[in-house]
């Protein structure tokens, strides 16, 4: 009986003392410039937390790791839960920085100026993206389309491979006389709203919806996620669909060549950054804003693209946040950073774009 | 029995120490209520929340919230309704319930009566273990083993009996259909209603099953007559709390399901949605209006799931109350 008690009071302290050690107390330490810098990284010490776009996840846990790696006692910490959830998080003062596929709405301008009271929330472009059509069918060499043929698949009107119209635009190309499998998102996202702007910009009598997060057009199969779009199209054959560049490479599927009326263009990062950089900034000030012309007919321009925002406060962070939050953007802006976008999969941003988000960046306070 | 009642109650009432051993008694009478109480608190506080939150959505919304099967409640003018996720919910919910409850109460029949005890004892046992795999690993199966291996057998029921609607296919897809997200939900309840029946129709009287073989039943006519009018009021919770797993089940749902908003009868067909795959789906890009539309339609889960409780609950009393056990 004693053995069992001393036992049993053993096993109680054990569990205790396991359960008080898992509760970690989370310093947030006042962040200073420290005077080592790693390459050419000006390093900052301190904790933030950022969330928001999941299109952009992989290009900022890349760069995290490699922040994180020159400049120790610096931790970032992104949580992609989407866009939305993302400028909640930094409009309720949780985040240091939120990622959004689409620049702050008006509806949600004032909760995020607020936030940053005295100063205001700025949109800096840091991440591009291209949306790729992505299709798998055997034996089919290349393909390309234009808008109305897009438009015209996408909402169930085109349903054969071989139909006349795809033919028209791909002289040469034997199509397979199959149904076609097309697939969309199924959940609220970034990359269905560009998307659909594309469309709608490019083929409106064929695209007579409505932009939002959400698909519109009936018909198709809807998978949850740029993953569960990709998975989809992997397992059917005759599939087509509209995925985030970095996911097409990374499960090497064959995409799409659109053309905007100059030509086939091939979706590559080279030729999306050349539609970016080409974008004229509809924001005042340090917002930098960007309105992309979807419309734009150059042999190397590929016009379906997104950009992702970094939203943050010009003036108004608290200061342990705001260096860090400084430096980790400054490294993110540079072109050491941006340069390693390509290899994921992401489009850089490049030109005077580029140069209007360094300065930006380097007037947060 | 009134012979020991009172002496007990001499005993207790001689004692001095009678006046310690009652002070438990208050403290445990109150420990209960107040958990009784908070129980009730806690879900009169989640009603109130859902409908505090989805009033201003509802009033905003420019279609009929109930009949409409749009759902795009960030445009303007904002125009929700729930008709498509209603019809998604009942129909992959009942059809579950359908195919796991027979199949779930065959299983706790043969493992209570039929099985040796032995082997009674190891496939509750498994049944109980696979009622603790996550859902979302339902959901991962189903969507990489059993929906491109079923398109052959909802061919064969689109080739042959397609004059039934629901089993008439017009897109000549198999995939990601409201059908495939109900066998996923079957084998999801499958363990709840099978453990849970299981431990009630252990518990059937010996006496009557022996008294009817007596009389000349077969086995299966005992369990008929016996076993299962006993077992009745614990399998209809079975049932209750397998449908309360299935309505509410969310990414298992979402992953699966192509998410369409549109009330289709040919169930093979790809589409459909439920509340709770809807929400998963729409909540991180939602904005303000979306939120709260998303929560409107939360409430009527909420409602919908009160409302098939009520109705178990007063079944199974009437039948207590008509056998005369209490």
């Amino acid at each position: 009986m004693r053995s069992t008690r001393t036992a049993q009071i053993a096993a109680l302290g054990a569990a205790t003392v396991l359960a008080l050690s898992a509760c970690s107390s989370s310093s947030n330490t006042a962040s200073t410039p420290s005077g080592s810098s790693s390459g050419s990284i000006n390093c900052a010490t301190g904790s933030i937390k950022a969330s928001g776009s999941t299109a952009q996840k992989n290009a900022i846990t890349e760069w995290i790791n490699a922040y994180q790696q020159a400049c120790t006692g610096a931790t970032i910490d992104y949580q992609a839960n989407g866009s939305g959830a993302g400028i909640t998080d930094f409009s309720n003062g949780q985040t240091s920085f939120a990622g959004s596929d689409s620049a702050l709405k008006a509806e949600n301008r004032p909760g995020a100026d607020a936030r940053c009271s005295p100063g205001a929330a700025i949109d800096i472009p840091m991440v591009g993206g291209a949306i790729t059509l992505a299709y798998k069918v055997d034996g089919l060499s290349g393909l390309t389309l234009t808008p109305p043929v897009i438009a015209k698949i996408f909402n169930n009107k085109i349903t054969k491979w071989n139909d006349p119209a795809i033919a028209a635009v791909n002289p040469g190309v034997t199509l397979p006389d199959q149904p076609i499998a097309q697939f969309h998102r199924s959940d609220s996202s970034g990359t269905t709203e560009n998307f659909s702007k594309y469309l709608k910009a490019t083929a409106p009598t064929d695209w007579p919806y409505e932009t939002g997060k959400d698909w519109p057009a009936p018909g198709g199969q809807g998978s949850k996620g740029n993953d569960g779009v990709t998975a989809s199209l992997t397992a059917t054959a005759n599939s087509i669909g509209y995925i985030e560049l970095s996911f097409a490479q990374d499960a090497k599927l064959a995409t799409a060549k659109v053309d905007n009326g100059a030509g086939a263009v091939e979706a590559t990062s080279q030729n999306a950054a050349v539609t970016i950089a080409a974008a004229p900034i509809t924001g005042t000030g340090n917002d930098l804003a960007l309105k992309i012309d979807y419309k734009i007919s150059a042999p190397n321009a590929y016009p379906i693209v997104l950009v992702t925002y970094e939203i943050t406060c010009n003036k108004g962070l608290p200061a342990d946040q705001a260096t860090l939050t400084k430096s980790f953007l400054t490294y993110t802006a540079s072109d050491a950073a941006q340069s390693t976008l390509v290899d994921l999969g992401y489009v850089p941003i490049t030109g005077v774009v580029l140069t209007k988000v360094k300065a930006a960046v380097a007037s947060i306070l | 029995m009134t012979a020991t009642d009172t002496l007990v109650h001499d005993e207790l009432g001689a004692a001095p120490a009678s006046r310690k051993a009652r002070w438990g008694d208050p403290i445990f009478k109150a420990v209960t209520l107040g958990a009784g109480i908070f129980t009730v608190t806690i879900m009169f506080a989640i009603g109130l929340f859902l409908l505090i939150r989805a009033l201003p959505a509802l009033a905003n919304n420019s279609g009929n919230f109930l009949t409409s099967s749009t759902w795009l409640p960030d445009q303007s003018p904002p125009v929700f309704g729930i008709a498509a996720l209603l019809f998604g919910t009942l129909v992959t919910a009942s059809l579950a319930l359908l195919m796991a409850v027979p199949v779930g109460v065959a299983v706790a029949l043969y493992a209570s009566h039929y099985a040796t005890p032995r082997l009674g004892k190891v496939l509750a046992f498994l049944v109980d273990l696979l009622a603790a795999v996550p859902s979302i690993i339902f959901g991962l199966w189903g969507l990489a083993v059993l929906m491109p291996n079923m398109g052959g057998l909802l061919k064969w029921l689109n080739d042959h009996l397609g004059f039934i609607p629901i089993f008439q296919n017009t897109t000549g897809i198999y995939t990601k259909s409201v059908l495939i997200a109900a066998v996923v939900l079957a084998i999801m309840i499958l363990p709840t209603v099978s453990s849970v029946s299981r431990e009630v129709l252990v518990q059937a009287p010996d006496l009557q099953i022996e008294a009817a073989l007596a009389v000349g039943a077969t086995k299966w006519e005992s369990m008929r007559m016996v076993v299962l009018p006993f077992g009745r009021p614990g399998i209809i919770s079975a049932a209750m709390l397998g449908l309360g797993r299935a309505l509410g089940e969310t990414i298992a749902v979402a992953i699966i399901l192509s998410a369409l908003f549109e009330v289709n009868w040919h169930i093979s067909e790809p589409g459909g949605n439920t509340f709770a795959a809807n929400i998963a789906l729409k909540w991180n890009e939602a904005g303000t209006n979306g939120l709260g539309a998303l929560i409107a339609s939360g409430l009527v889960l909420f409602l919908i799931t009160l409302a098939v409780n009520l109705v178990a609950r007063m079944v199974i009393n009437r039948r207590r109350v008509k056998e005369g056990t209490a």
